[in-house]
């Protein structure tokens, strides 16, 4: 067992756990934050994607214990209170979420993306989202809601 | 789908590194895990302890020095993309690998090490003559490094320590052909000057002398369309470069 303290969403943990744990159970079985999901477990649908200090990360292909000492951002640092982020915000405006079972990971990527690149083309938001599956939407809605989320960050 | 277990070692010097990989033959050294840990979720990969190369300080960076860019084994291959240093064959063969969040974990020697007939670095390698430095202190050309599929030159506890690029000018060329934007590529073309590099048509990345080209067929592509798809990625690269 190996003790490890992170910083999440703002907030610190400190745990004992096995080195084989990944970092996408750590998160939800032990730190019980759900919003991040778990789909393939082997790095090809980024469900379970979320950000390393700043750096997007698929959070099944790393372990808990390589995250020792850094800071992760899962969807829940996205809203405050009842307000959502233009990101969620979008999302819901566009209707860039059926199921939702995607959509924290493409969050998490694209709040990234848009740091990047604040103006971004469709087919590089096209691009980008190539990393993740989405099996509802057709992409047709998350590539609106991405490029409507960049308008708002944006304006503000 | 979870990692058998195994011990975890977070060695701060190459020293410790290998000293910890002496100690224990089926230790397996961790870059990136960007292919190893999906291995290890399979349980196709069952190591003893994780040899975890991140903390290493030593192995990180890009450094311009006699003629080459030198490039840190534990360098992320994000931070190879966007550094002005990195030939722009490089940089544009990057924009292949996986996707913005694998690139920003995986690192450069990961990928070279892990040695994917398919993958976008060791075929970039090739074709801009790179060398790769090890533990023991061997300097070994890109060409030879590449034994087969998922086997390199290394030594059994030997770890790259950097690649040597040689500063190239002059036109280059990356084509590639995958299902799936990201996903390995059936089969892809580096073009540096005169030298031409083909990944996905052999167990190692095929160094091309403009003769008659062979392709192994695989679970996603028969030989003979992979022959055609390199014929014509090889025709464009070079469209490009003349």
């Amino acid at each position: 067992m190996i003790d490890l303290a992170v910083t999440v969403n703002g907030r610190r943990y400190e745990r004992r756990v096995e080195p084989r744990l990944l970092l996408s159970d750590f998160i939800r079985h032990e730190l019980k934050l759900y919003g991040t999901h778990v789909g393939c477990e082997h790095g090809v649908c980024g469900a379970c994607t979320v950000l390393l200090d700043g750096r997007p990360a698929r959070s099944c292909l790393t372990l808990a214990v390589q995250a020792d000492g850094r800071a992760i951002e899962t969807v829940e640092s996205l809203a405050s209170g009842a307000e959502l982020h233009p990101l969620q915000q979008a999302f819901h405006e566009q209707f860039g979420l059926q199921c939702g079972f995607c959509t924290p990971g493409i969050l998490m990527s694209a709040k990234f993306f848009l740091e990047q690149n604040p103006a971004p083309t469709e087919e590089e938001v096209r691009a980008e989202l190539a990393g993740h599956l989405c099996r509802c939407t057709g992409y047709a809605s998350i590539v609106d809601s991405i490029l409507a989320a960049a308008d708002k960050l944006r304006a503000q | 789908m979870k990692p058998a277990p195994f011990s975890y070692h977070r060695p701060r010097t190459l020293a410790e590194a290998l000293a910890l990989l002496a100690e224990d033959p089926d230790a397996k050294p961790l870059a990136g895990g960007q292919s190893l840990v999906p291995m290890l979720n399979f349980r196709l990969a069952r190591p003893s302890a994780l040899v975890d190369l991140g903390a290493i300080d030593e192995l990180v960076g890009i450094r311009v020095e006699d003629g080459a860019v030198v490039v840190g084994a534990m360098t992320r291959q994000w931070d190879l993309e966007r550094s002005d240093a990195a030939h722009p064959l490089l940089r544009a063969a990057l924009a292949f690998v996986g996707h913005t969040a694998t690139r920003c974990r995986g690192t450069v020697g990961g990928s070279l090490v892990h040695a994917d007939p398919t993958a976008e670095l060791p075929v970039c390698a090739v074709a801009l003559a790179a060398e790769l430095v090890t533990s023991s202190g061997r300097t070994i050309p890109a060409e030879e490094f590449f034994v087969s599929v998922f086997t390199t030159a290394l030594e059994l506890g030997e770890l790259l320590v950097e690649v040597r690029f040689p500063r190239a000018e002059g036109p280059w060329a990356f084509e590639e052909h995958a299902h799936r934007h990201g996903d390995f590529a059936v089969v892809c073309v580096a073009v540096a000057g005169e030298r031409v590099a083909v990944g996905g048509v052999a167990p190692t990345p095929l160094s091309w002398d403009g003769g008659e080209l062979e392709a192994i067929g695989d679970l996603y592509a028969p030989a003979g369309y992979k022959e055609q798809l390199a014929r014509t990625l090889i025709a464009r690269a070079r469209e490009k470069v003349a």
